[in-house]
């Protein structure tokens, strides 16, 4: 280790320490580590709520003609679902984990501003709990995640649901745009010295390419929202063709966020995969400027696609084209990355750890929701299979078996650092296998439903021949993702009460996030060590310069 | 980057996401342009909104006085230009709210037409960070008055700096929209 100090700007003694209860400690932190494991926390408890919803669909839709559930809870429940797994789920916990590790990779004492990162968190949990509060005042939104107008108007859905869902996604959009612009300032000012842009980890690129993504594509959803409550409270006809406004407006506008937060949830999960893969076969990333500019097209490219959602609404074969087109061209810099990554492991010496197994499940799954969604690109194909299971096959297969084994990457990759103890391998492969058995169990075959026309977002389904079958396979394989999730939860509990220490650099990676005790002071960094590459760590332990 | 402290990187940052938030109402106006354009032509007074206009367009350049005094030195100074840029704001804000209050006695609100929806989601939302902006220069000058009145705080004023320039120009582009296209 070298004397380097730590990035400028950051004095510590801005922080004073102070002796208080343990709870009062952890509401009223400011700490990037602390604020990064309260995001994870909460995610991981919607992640039940939102899993728990999931369930209790696929119990409704094991059988035909089912009445387990009423359509009305039906339609709560996939409501809440959506938007709880993206907009409580997904998205933060990347924020959780972009949190913990940004200042740590780059060498900072803290975020740039921490107090905007504490605000962040409280709002975005209390738009949390505010969405959640619609169940006790009696009717949680209904109108689906894309709260399509008019149905989510007042005049069809006149009960309070939808202002919850609207006030609730209002206070996490702000919250979400805070601590991008967090991440961004964070990333611009405060690297160790020579950690330039060209040697920033692979992660810290995703994040701050994310945030960028994040300030153009949520005011969006803001808008709109904006928008929506006027009508609903004000009595305006924005999005009602009675009295001169447009339906399809919404969905313009929705999309023009929506799609880019299809990619605000799968950036940083890139990011992950970037840092395992290298780590784990042991060799450099192939290619670590086409990973990081094919990023930057994948974000500018994701603001133009956004009516490809819309290709059911008929807004002629121009728009069609146009979006088919723009659509089809993403499938470029994403094939670019997935290339990137199957060369890094060729001929490398790959270490099968579980984070390793879900970076490669992750590229499996991706690749299979990558070409399904290529095929809502040629719109003809989208005519047929809009709003058929194709669809929550083709979104599941991106979200759950793209971002989400990415995240269970993640976890096996980083637990060490957040908690000084090891994951048991053991209860991990175990948790990869249920995990992704379940996975293709319960969406594979939804691809099959979906082009036989069953169509989503139905409270029960008739006894047509082999849907019932399908439908069964599919609930089964939904509760053996519910097992595998025990299992993690299980292997998390046993391994922070015994769980082995995991010294500063269990998997000998490269990172600065390594260079410091497991877990980190409150300081973080004693001293930061020099950075003379993308690889700090690897120079430090071989200072006569041998290469990988 | 350089030239840019940590707050106003921040500020910059959180501006690109305002311009895109604004420009999403700004793009539902032009959308429902037809039928917004005649509630406007009916209801407004564009010469008097002018006059308004003005006050918070000279607003800017006080504000860009007051940081030059206070580069100088001039803890007066700087107090005292502050002043004349919040006393501006507010008549800007007031005359907002009179020209709110003439439309609601005639009955112009969101609920009517187009024009109303479009135009009080539009206007309001500017008012709104007018608003924001009047309750950070009014801390700022708050500032002034404590003994230890620094480097920390010239930053803020850098940075609030870069947020009421931003609300100014937005106005410039909600006004052309929304009442020159009409008066002219």
């Amino acid at each position: 280790m070298s004397d380097t100090p730590l990035a400028p700007g950051l004095i510590a003694d801005e922080y004073p320490e102070t002796v208080r209860s343990a709870w009062l400690d952890w509401i009223s932190t400011v700490d990037h580590k602390r604020i990064g494991i309260l995001y994870m926390f909460a995610t991981l408890v919607f992640f039940a709520a939102g899993g728990v919803e999931a369930l209790l669909m696929r119990i409704q839709l094991a059988r035909p003609d089912s009445h387990f559930l009423s359509p009305d809870q039906y339609d709560q429940i996939f409501t809440m679902h959506g938007t709880t797994m993206v907009f409580l789920v997904v998205v933060p916990m990347l924020l959780g984990f972009a949190n913990y590790l940004t200042p740590l990779m780059i060498g900072a004492r803290d975020m740039a501003l921490p107090r905007l990162n504490a605000f962040s968190f409280w709002v975005f949990l209390f738009g949390g709990i505010l969405l959640y509060l619609s169940f006790v005042y009696g009717h949680a939104p209904a109108a689906g995640w894309f709260a399509y107008t008019p149905l989510s108007e007042k005049g069809y859905s006149s009960r309070y649901g939808m202002d919850y869902w609207a006030l609730a996604l209002l206070g996490i959009g702000v919250g979400t745009v805070a601590t991008a612009v967090n991440l961004i300032v964070t990333i611009l000012k405060l690297r160790a010295p020579g950690l330039t842009i060209r040697r920033l980890p692979l992660f810290v690129w995703m994040v701050l390419v994310n945030s960028f993504l994040i300030l153009m594509a949520l005011p969006a959803l803001n808008a709109s929202l904006v928008m929506l409550l006027v009508d609903r409270q004000l009595n305006a006809h924005f999005f009602m063709s009675l009295g001169g406004g447009s339906p399809v407006l919404w969905q313009h506008y929705f999309w023009a966020f929506g799609h880019p937060e299809v990619y605000i949830m799968v950036l940083p999960a890139f990011g992950v995969i970037s840092e395992v893969i290298p780590v784990f076969s042991r060799k450099p990333i192939f290619g670590y400027g086409f990973v990081a500019a094919s990023t930057v097209a994948i974000a500018l490219l994701s603001l133009g696609v956004w009516a490809h959602h819309m290709f059911a609404v008929g807004l002629g074969h121009a728009w069609d084209y146009a979006f088919g087109a723009s659509s089809l061209l993403i499938a470029v810099p994403t094939g670019v990355k997935v290339f990137n990554w199957i060369a890094t492991m060729w001929g490398g010496s790959i270490h099968f750890t579980t984070s390793m197994l879900f970076a490669i499940a992750f590229l499996f799954t991706f690749t299979i929701g990558g070409l399904s969604g290529v095929s809502f690109a040629t719109f003809p194909l989208d005519w047929q299979t809009t709003d058929t299971y194709y669809v929550v096959a083709h979104m599941h297969y991106v979200l759950f078996g793209g971002t989400l084994f990415a995240m269970m990457s993640a976890v096996y990759y980083w637990f060490p650092k957040f908690s000084g103890r090891m994951l048991s391998e053991r209860l991990g492969r175990l948790h990869f296998v249920l995990m992704f058995i379940g996975f293709h169990m319960t969406f594979f075959i939804q691809h099959f439903l979906g082009l036989d026309g069953m169509p989503r977002r139905v409270y029960t389904y008739p006894d047509l021949p082999g849907w019932g079958v399908m439908n069964m396979i599919s609930t089964i394989g939904a509760f053996v993702i519910g097992i595998s999730v025990l299992v993690l939860l299980w292997n998390m509990w046993v391994s922070i009460h015994a769980g082995a220490p995991a010294g500063d650099n269990p998997w000998n990676a490269w990172t600065l996030e390594w260079a410091t005790t497991s877990p980190p002071p409150e300081h973080n960094f004693e001293a930061v060590p020099p950075v003379r590459s993308a690889r700090p760590l690897w120079d430090l332990a071989h200072p006569e310069g041998g290469r990988l | 980057m350089r030239r840019f402290t940590t707050a106003q990187t921040a500020v910059a940052a959180f501006l690109l996401s305002e311009a895109v938030f604004f420009g999403f109402l700004i793009a539902a106006y032009v959308y429902f342009y037809p039928q917004a354009a005649r509630g406007a032509g009916r209801d407004l007074d564009p010469p008097r909104t002018l006059i308004f206009t003005l006050c918070l367009l000279a607003s800017s350049a006080t504000l860009w006085l007051a940081e030059r005094r206070m580069t100088a030195g001039g803890r007066n100074g700087f107090r005292l230009w502050l002043g004349v840029t919040i006393a501006l704001g507010a008549v800007f804000l007031a005359g907002q709210g009179l020209e709110y209050a003439g439309l609601f006695a005639k009955s112009v609100t969101p609920e009517r037409d187009l024009f109303g929806a479009t135009f009080f989601t539009l206007t309001g939302f500017h008012g709104f960070h007018v608003l924001c902006g009047l309750v950070s220069l009014l801390a700022l000058l708050a500032l002034t008055f404590r003994a230890d009145f620094g480097e920390a705080a010239r930053r803020g004023v850098g940075a609030v700096a870069l947020y009421w320039h931003f609300v100014d120009a937005v106005w410039i582009v909600i006004f052309s929209l929304v009442y020159l296209t009409v008066w002219i």
